[in-house]
């Protein structure tokens, strides 16, 4: 597969600043999730995690000159949103059936 | 390029790690997903996005979600520290190195002169259309009649989880209509 199109140096540079800065953020949300107190500091950091491997996969798609990465990209990012969705019912319920008691008051 | 190769091997290794000594179970499940969009991300860097479009869905989406539901049916107690001892982790080094030992000899990554580049895909390519009686499509062709038994076997492990999943997961019709039970007549 031939690359689309394959960026100046001076892009690619930036380019790859950018994977970089993507890179840092990656362990700082890593720490956070480790570190994390709280259900909500964790998941806070599991989101950010996977916005960033989202916008990780974008730059290298543009860093090759491979396009169709993108596609993964966005894939990547329904997969978050639907393991986000199970987590916080889970956290909230307890349960993933339909009929789930409602709770007195939100906690 | 390196660096990016290099930063996302770091992150997993850290991952497995922070899973390791995790005791929380949900948070280990949490880390499962991070290692699995982290190995998918790497799996894409090393130019093979079906694999990854294969490790997000059903690594980062599908079991973290079965995963889950499995902890809310068998509850979430925490694992007791266990006294750590030195024979895990020497038998993990030592197949590790004999892994690491192993790719010694395998040809760069996407040496032309590599033997899945030379023997079998252009005989495969030549003469799919013959032995298949006249099936146009050469993947479909590897994957059902070439390696039919592999498939096999794959496809008896798939049915085998899903079974052992169906059973976790069930739910008795009378337990349901019934009021809560109590955690403790789960299986755990």
């Amino acid at each position: 597969m031939t690359p689309d199109l394959l960026p100046s140096d001076l892009t690619s540079a930036m380019l790859m600043a950018t994977s970089v800065g993507v890179l840092v953020t990656m362990s700082l949300a890593l720490v956070r999730a480790t570190l994390g107190p709280t259900v909500f500091d964790r998941v806070l950091a599991l989101n950010m995690f996977g916005t960033k491997t989202v916008l990780l996969i974008s730059v290298v798609s543009f860093l090759t000159g491979r396009s169709d990465f993108l596609d993964l990209a966005l894939l990547y990012s329904l997969i978050n949103f639907v393991g986000m969705v199970a987590l916080l019912r889970f956290t909230q319920y307890n349960s993933f059936s339909d009929n789930v008691p409602p709770r007195e008051e939100s906690p | 390029m390196n660096i990016i190769v290099f930063a996302l091997l770091a992150l997993l290794a850290i991952t497995a790690v922070a899973i390791a000594r995790l005791r929380e179970l949900w948070a280990a499940i949490m880390f499962t997903g991070i290692y699995s969009f982290l190995s998918a991300s790497w799996m894409m860097i090393l130019d093979a996005p079906d694999v990854a479009f294969t490790e997000a869905a059903v690594g980062a989406g599908i079991s973290t979600v079965l995963m889950l539901s499995t902890m809310a049916l068998t509850g979430q107690g925490e694992d007791i520290p266990r006294k750590s001892s030195w024979m895990p982790i020497l038998i993990v080094v030592v197949t590790g190195a004999t892994l690491v030992y192993g790719t010694l000899d395998m040809p760069a990554l996407g040496a032309p002169d590599a033997p899945v580049q030379l023997y079998p895909s252009p005989s495969y390519v030549e003469r799919s259309v013959e032995d298949m009686h006249g099936l146009p499509n050469v993947v479909t062709a590897l994957l059902a009649s070439y390696r039919g038994y592999d498939t096999l076997g794959e496809t008896t492990v798939v049915l085998t989880a899903g079974i052992a999943v169906l059973l976790i997961l069930r739910r008795d019709p009378k337990e349901a209509s019934a009021t809560e039970p109590s955690a403790g007549d789960e299986p755990a």
